[in-house]
């Protein structure tokens, strides 16, 4: 072997070796997150933190029970909002779509998928806050449910074409009508599929915090139907986070290991359900 | 399709539960404000609901200048400030606001110096220094001098001021234009300001917090602030000359001099008073309520809180290092009360 | 609310009595006009948040022009807002992420594209998915308490003792600052560069690779000589959606920038994004001009990632879509 070629096995080596080091790396700051959670969550986590209302400031004790329902209902209200748009609008695209207003849908998708949880919370403040003159679990509910929108929108359409057209034209061709034909075949079929990306927009948006500081606020109490500021996780972990007390401090590691666990259950669920019942790959 | 079905249950059964709920429901009034008196209100008001389950008040600490904001745009019932709404936020807002002094509460110059657990003091000419961005180093001579005996580092000091709209921040930089001419014509006073130098903690909690954890810092909280989280605070040398330690007689000596003058309105500053053994850094602290409240149920729950606050709730201030209000102004704010409408 | 009527209006002609009866023979026409309306909404909701955003920033628009760019005193009391520190701090921090991010996540990329055996890959690539998901707030937490001291304590005084004569690398070590944004940001935007450069790389025609390592290129030169100049467009593009997503970023840069609206050249120094400053003012801005200087900041955001976005849209498109064309 002649110096060259080992300078460049040399290089292959020492390259190919690194890229291992970046998805290793990647991969263990997941693992990272997940130990030190547990670690410091785990031990904060008891009984009261899923019962009991905060205490006032400086007192030790008590839990989150009402961020937890709090964060329940607003992604209820975020479904609400987001799910029925976002699937309708992907059936359309899917099925009914012409060129251009398709394509303008499309776009616009897109765009709003991009636009940063905190302009949406500029957004929500301004259409629902300020005309009610409430800070509210709607308004919470709103912002979140139009973050929704471009996930279930986007991934609806995609699974709604991963469906094959000759089940299309079998329908067809037995005489049921278009309608007919995606009611009772195309979505049975790609029903996993959508609910998979349901439930990936939930996972997504249970976690956001930004658009909920001016819209959900926060409640010490718990809140009564929608129109009343109501607590929720991410906000809770944010505000104990940036506090000097030691117990906020615990009960912010609580939170977040019960934030983070739910996401990433939500996340596991999702791929299961995708697994068992679709054999099509995302695109 | 089953999913929205489900879900559409969901909201309907959840709908109709907080409906009939809203029966014999408790009455939630919402209020935002100043962090300064955070730990007492939400004492005051733990205690309250304890008393009248009926009455939740559900107060969120966003800072003053949140408080003066929300009250303005009506997303709450009532807000609390530490720093008096000035003249011309009073003419935008719709309705009168009416202003009542809850508690006297002192702001702190609060550090972390690694290697130091002496009680630091402090001369006006020094804390501007710092907060100007002027004096840098902790071994500074006007930092030293006043401390002979301490040794301190040759550090970069750390400032830390608030990044939100503060009542902390205004009863601080209200002082500071008071003792330095520089301060009053280069940053001058108010919730927020452009800070020559620093780290930005938002709320008296974030800026604690900040100054627990970076190392040569110095930052201003609320006293309870720092009593709360054991950081160490400094003594301030007050108008006469006395270096002067936050405590409950030295910020009541502070407030003794306007209690009888006070104006009708309560707007009023009691920092770098005249007084041998007065704090110099004191403010009242203000709920801030409009003079008409259309919703009368709240209009009784607010009105009935006030009452109770300024009788009863003032035994609760002493353990949370809060002064009492002096009693000519308690009797003068029993009378404001029936402003309400 | 008034919208509605004038909606139906327009409408109307195609709604005749005898075009009705024809669109209602089958009930497809009614179940497209009802995914229309769904699908319109999307633009519909878009356009409104466009326009709330541009109608409650007009008075500094007015007040200050193209000066809110250009100037940096932030400064409510004299009722002076200028837009630069923030645009510099969101700049700056992007730009650091960036920095960290992309060699990492191109590297991760490749492994997983062009090493990795199918099955392993797979697995990896879930998980990085799923670190994708970490909520931000989660990332903020663990800024607070361990990268910032992380931070203070080794990173920044290394890297004072280091490469202290750059400008970069000066001043006081607060933990908090440019710096701790940029790593968190960088840990963030992973995941997108990764997912999207590995797909990007995947649809690279296995001819290509064939014909460098028939000609007697090593694995390592066959990639980073043949397919990822060949894919260079798509994995802009996963940067530029990275950048987007950086830019927009907000709670865990909000909990570690340090609050401060100046410009630094230092990374050290504490500083502030237009997302941050948002998060914390929004609610308590106590002038309307105040108020809709915040909400301007909003709409500048909302215009960065809109270009970004596009742009990273397009890229990748054009290399996907030439790769498969092959297919």
């Amino acid at each position: 072997m002649n110096y060259r070629l080992m300078w460049r096995k040399a290089v292959n080596g020492v390259m190919l070796g690194l890229t291992g080091v970046c998805a290793l790396l990647a991969v263990s700051v997941l693992f990272f997150i997940l130990g030190y959670l547990v670690w410091h969550g785990g031990k904060a986590l008891n009984w009261d933190f899923f019962t009991k209302l905060p205490k006032p400031v400086g007192e030790e004790g008590g839990g989150m029970a009402n961020a937890i329902v709090g964060s329940a209902k607003l992604l209820l209200l975020a479904s609400l909002i987001g799910v029925p748009i976002g699937f309708f609008g992907g059936v359309y695209l899917a099925e009914f779509g012409g060129r251009t207003f398709a394509f303008l849908v499309r776009y616009t998708t897109d765009l709003l998928n991009g636009v940063p949880s905190i302009v949406i919370g500029i957004f929500a403040y301004s259409i629902v806050v300020l005309p009610f003159k409430h800070f509210s679990t709607l308004a919470g509910g709103v912002a979140l449910g139009i973050m929704m929108i471009p996930i279930t929108l986007r991934s609806t359409e995609n699974f709604l074409l991963l469906v094959p057209r000759s089940l299309h034209e079998a329908a067809m061709a037995l005489g049921a009508s278009k309608w007919k034909t995606i009611a009772t075949v195309v979505i049975p079929a790609a029903y996993r599929g959508v609910l998979t990306a349901i439930l990936l927009a939930l996972a997504r948006v249970a976690g956001e915090s930004a658009p909920l500081l001016f819209t959900a606020f926060s409640n010490r109490f718990w809140s009564r139907g929608w129109d009343q500021p109501t607590a929720s996780l991410p906000v809770m972990i944010f505000t104990y986070a940036i506090a000097p007390y030691e117990d906020w401090h615990r009960q912010a590691w609580a939170a977040g290991l019960v934030l983070l666990g739910l996401v990433l259950l939500t996340n596991l669920a999702a791929r299961l359900v995708m697994s068992r019942g679709m054999s099509a790959r995302r695109s | 399709m089953i999913i929205v079905k489900r879900l559409a249950m969901l909201a309907l059964l959840l709908g109709l539960g907080s409906a009939a709920q809203a029966q014999g429901d408790p009455m939630l009034v919402n209020g935002a404000g100043a962090t300064f008196p955070y730990p007492i209100y939400s004492k005051w008001f733990d205690e309250y609901h304890k008393l009248h389950p009926n009455i939740q008040i559900n107060y969120q600490s966003i800072g003053s200048g949140g408080g003066i904001r929300q009250l303005l745009a009506g997303t709450v019932d009532f807000g609390a400030s530490d720093g008096p709404m000035s003249d011309e936020q009073l003419g935008q807002a719709k309705v009168k606001v009416l202003h009542f002094p809850t508690v006297l509460g002192a702001d702190v110059p609060t550090y972390n110096i690694p290697g130091v657990t002496q009680e630091l003091k402090f001369t006006p000419d020094a804390l501007a220094g710092i907060f100007l961005g002027k004096i840098t180093k902790w071994n500074d001579p006007a930092i030293t001098a006043p401390n002979a005996g301490v040794k301190l580092p040759a550090d970069d000091i750390v400032v830390v001021h608030r990044s939100d709209g503060s009542g902390t921040s205004y009863i601080w930089t209200d002082y500071l234009s008071k003792v330095s001419e520089e301060w009053k014509t280069k940053v001058g006073k108010g919730t927020s300001v452009n800070w020559p130098v620093g780290l930005g903690g938002k709320g008296n909690e974030g800026v604690a917090g900040l100054v627990k954890q970076t190392p040569n810092s110095i930052g201003y909280v609320e006293l309870i602030y720092a009593i709360q989280n054991n950081l160490p605070y400094g003594q301030v040398r007050n108008s006469s000359g006395a270096f002067i330690k936050a405590d409950l007689a030295s910020v009541t000596a502070a407030a003794a001099g306007t209690a009888k003058s006070m104006p009708d309105d309560f707007r009023v500053s009691i920092t770098d008073p005249v007084g041998k053994t007065a704090y110099p850094i004191a403010s009242f602290t203000w709920l801030l309520v409009p003079e008409k409240i259309s919703d009368g149920a709240k209009k009784k729950a607010i009105v009935d809180f006030v009452r109770w606050m300024l009788k009863d709730g003032q035994k609760f201030a002493e353990p949370l290092a809060y002064a009492q209000i002096p009693k000519e102004v308690v009797e003068k704010e029993m009378k404001a009360i029936d402003r309400i409408q | 609310m008034a919208t509605v009527p004038i909606a139906v209006e327009r409408a109307g002609p195609g709604w005749g009595p005898r075009t009705l009866l024809r669109r209602l023979r089958s009930g497809d026409e009614i179940a497209h006009l009802a995914t229309l309306c769904f699908a319109a909404s999307v633009i519909l909701i878009t356009t409104w948040l466009v326009y709330v955003l541009w109608v409650n920033s007009a008075l500094p628009r007015h007040k200050f022009g193209l000066h809110f760019f250009l100037t940096s005193v932030w400064d409510p009391i004299f009722d002076q807002f200028g837009a630069l520190p923030f645009i510099y701090g969101t700049l700056v921090t992007s730009a650091v992420a960036l920095l960290l991010a992309v060699p990492a996540g191109l590297g991760a990329a490749i492994f997983l594209a062009e090493l990795a055996p199918q099955r392993i890959s797979d697995a990896l690539t879930f998980v990085i998915d799923l670190l994708a998901a970490v909520p931000s707030v989660i990332y903020g937490l663990l800024g607070i308490f361990t990268v910032v001291p992380l931070l203070r304590k080794y990173v920044q005084p290394f890297l004072h003792s280091t490469l202290g004569f750059l400008p970069f690398f000066q001043g006081p070590h607060y933990g908090v600052g440019f710096l701790a944004a940029g790593v968190l940001l960088a840990v963030m935007v992973m995941p997108f560069i990764i997912s999207v450069s590995r797909e990007v790389l995947l649809a690279v025609p296995v001819d290509q690779r064939e014909a460098a390592l028939a000609l007697g290129a090593t694995r390592w030169e066959a990639t980073w000589k043949v397919i990822v100049p060949y894919a260079r467009i798509g994995i802009l593009g996963s940067v530029f959606l990275a950048l987007a997503r950086a830019l927009g970023e907000t709670m865990a840069v909000t909990m570690v920038i340090g609050n401060n609206p100046r410009i630094s050249a230092s990374l050290f120094a504490p500083g502030y994004t237009i997302a941050a400053i948002i998060a914390n003012e929004f609610t308590e801005a106590t002038g309307d001009l105040y108020l809709q200087a915040l909400i301007e900041l909003g709409l500048v955001l909302f215009l960065l990632t809109f270009i970004l976005n596009g742009l990273a849209r397009l890229l990748i498109l054009l290399t996907t879509q030439r790769g498969t064309a092959q297919e």
